[in-house]
């Protein structure tokens, strides 16, 4: 609790200033809704949201859980193969350079309007940090343990079953508390050229000027971030009661 | 090699990394059941010659005989413990491993490793995680690990260099404990020449550059050894002979 106080403190802070700026009239309701306004639409319209963000957090969900699957995958095989992660991981780094809205409208193409095209730009944009993080998670180990490895005749797997991958953990998980960020910016984008979700919303909100829907989203899009990362996060204090991968909670 | 020997034989041997030649034309012979010390200032090459001795590196020129191989226990300058592993996990990881341990079952490798603890008195930390202990009881269970799958031969390098002196001590007598009961073959990487003293029975000083024996000498000192040993007169005259030497 002492941890959060800060933070509630200073939201509460907010809030209220925001309250005070905008009902004084400093800040017209126009630009910046005010707090009061907010929660009135989220009520008001509370049954179109809750869809919404059923439909974004399904996306979403999926196209981590690709990333979470396909990311690994790829960061295994780089490790067991230089050749391969010489030959692919510089395109890799290309591709990720590439801004997700410039390729959303080529998703819209391939995919089609809805989920395959929100799932897929959630995907392309969260797989990278976990390929990157996985990688150089395996590539960790110090030559002290390769060679403990050695010694006793380990075979490639063993080495990577039993080494590389417990002494990865920190890694992988600095690289999903990336990848869900990420996801959700991913399924917003798509959502923005492919419909559903809040994303949508957040855009037919623009074109009526609707700047408290607007906010709702940002709000409901912020929590769900915040709920993914509080269950990642108490996943991992699970498993540390378990097993010491890490000797630091590592909570954000 | 001549029939029936066991032990290490190094013949004309070269090791180079890039183009540094690290050991030059080396020949040495280390007997089976015998306890040697390899001494020598820092980079002189002695903990590559372990880590030949052990099959961590290749030959570049000449042979290096080993007739322990795969019955090889190796302590690092590092305990170079798994932090995820409990120490008893720690010190059955090399049945998990190992191929010629593929068939011993879970009760045996069990049995064997909490035998390995008591060795090292460790019994009662079986089930602490290394971030728990401390860094000599680390050293304990590194030692533990390597002597879980009773080796013919142990190769240590400098694994007390980071310890404090008291645990030093206490490790060096286990050490030297544990050498007398199982009668394995020990090579012991230092640069301590005090500590070289205290544990072997022959002193290999290797300088550099190539690696070069400077002094092989056979040590007559007491079989039992305490602490009372490093201020007796023959042990001081000795360590006085070989830092000279180490000076020349």
């Amino acid at each position: 609790m002492k941890r959060v106080a800060p933070a509630v403190f200073a939201f509460l802070i907010l809030v209220l200033g925001l309250e005070v700026i905008v009902q004084s009239g400093l800040v017209v309701d126009t630009l910046i809704p005010a707090p009061t306004q907010i929660v009135k639409t989220l009520l008001e319209l509370h049954s179109d949201f809750q869809n919404a963000l059923l439909e974004t957090l399904r996306n979403t969900l999926a196209g981590l859980f690709l990333s979470i699957v396909i990311g690994n995958i790829i960061a295994f095989l780089f490790s067991l193969s230089d050749l391969l992660k010489r030959a692919i991981l510089p395109f890799a780094v290309f591709f990720q350079t590439v801004p997700i809205i410039a390729i959303a409208p080529l998703l819209v193409i391939y995919f089609g309007f809805g989920s395959p095209t929100v799932i897929a730009s959630s995907f392309i944009v969260s797989i990278f940090p976990i390929i990157a993080n996985t990688l150089a998670g395996l590539e960790s180990a110090t030559p002290q343990q390769i060679d403990l490895f050695k010694i006793y005749q380990a075979t490639r797997f063993q080495t990577l079953w039993k080494l590389k991958l417990p002494n990865a953990y920190p890694y992988i998980l600095s690289g999903l508390k990336v990848a869900i960020g990420l996801s959700i910016i991913g399924s917003v984008a798509g959502e923005f050229v492919a419909g559903g979700g809040l994303g949508a919303m957040i855009d037919a909100a623009r074109t009526q000027q609707r700047v408290d829907i607007v906010f709702v989203a940002l709000l409901l899009l912020s929590l769900l971030g915040i709920i993914l990362i509080g269950l990642l996060n108490l996943t991992n204090r699970l498993i540390l009661l378990r097993r010491p991968f890490m000797t630091t909670s590592g909570d954000l | 090699m001549s029939e029936g020997f066991k032990g290490i034989k190094i013949d004309g041997l070269w090791k180079s990394f890039a183009r540094r030649e690290v050991i030059q034309d080396l020949h040495l012979k280390i007997d089976s059941g015998t306890f040697t010390a390899i001494v020598g200032p820092s980079g002189c090459g002695k903990s590559t010659l372990l880590r030949l001795m052990a099959g961590l590196e290749s030959v570049t020129t000449g042979s290096l005989q080993n007739t322990f191989q795969n019955q090889t226990g190796f302590v690092f300058q590092e305990a170079n413990l798994l932090s995820w592993k409990s120490v008893l996990e720690n010190i059955l990881l090399p049945f998990e491993l190992l191929p010629r341990f593929n068939d011993i079952s879970r009760t045996e490798a069990r049995t064997q490793a909490l035998q390995a603890l008591e060795k090292v008195k460790l019994q009662d930390a079986a089930d602490l995680f290394p971030h728990q202990l401390s860094g000599g009881m680390k050293m304990r269970v590194a030692l533990a690990r390597a002597l879980v799958t009773k080796p013919r031969l142990l190769l240590l390098d400098e694994p007390f260099a980071a310890l404090d002196e008291f645990t030093r001590t206490e490790l060096q007598n286990q050490l030297r404990e544990l050498w007398l009961k199982e009668k394995m073959t020990v090579v012991f990487v230092t640069h301590s020449l005090s500590e070289a003293l205290y544990l072997a029975e022959r002193v290999i000083m290797l300088k550099g550059p190539g690696a070069k024996i400077v002094l092989d000498q056979k040590l007559s000192l007491p079989v039992i050894r305490t602490e009372v040993l490093k201020t007796s007169e023959e042990f001081n005259s000795l360590l006085r002979q070989l830092s000279e030497r180490l000076r020349q």
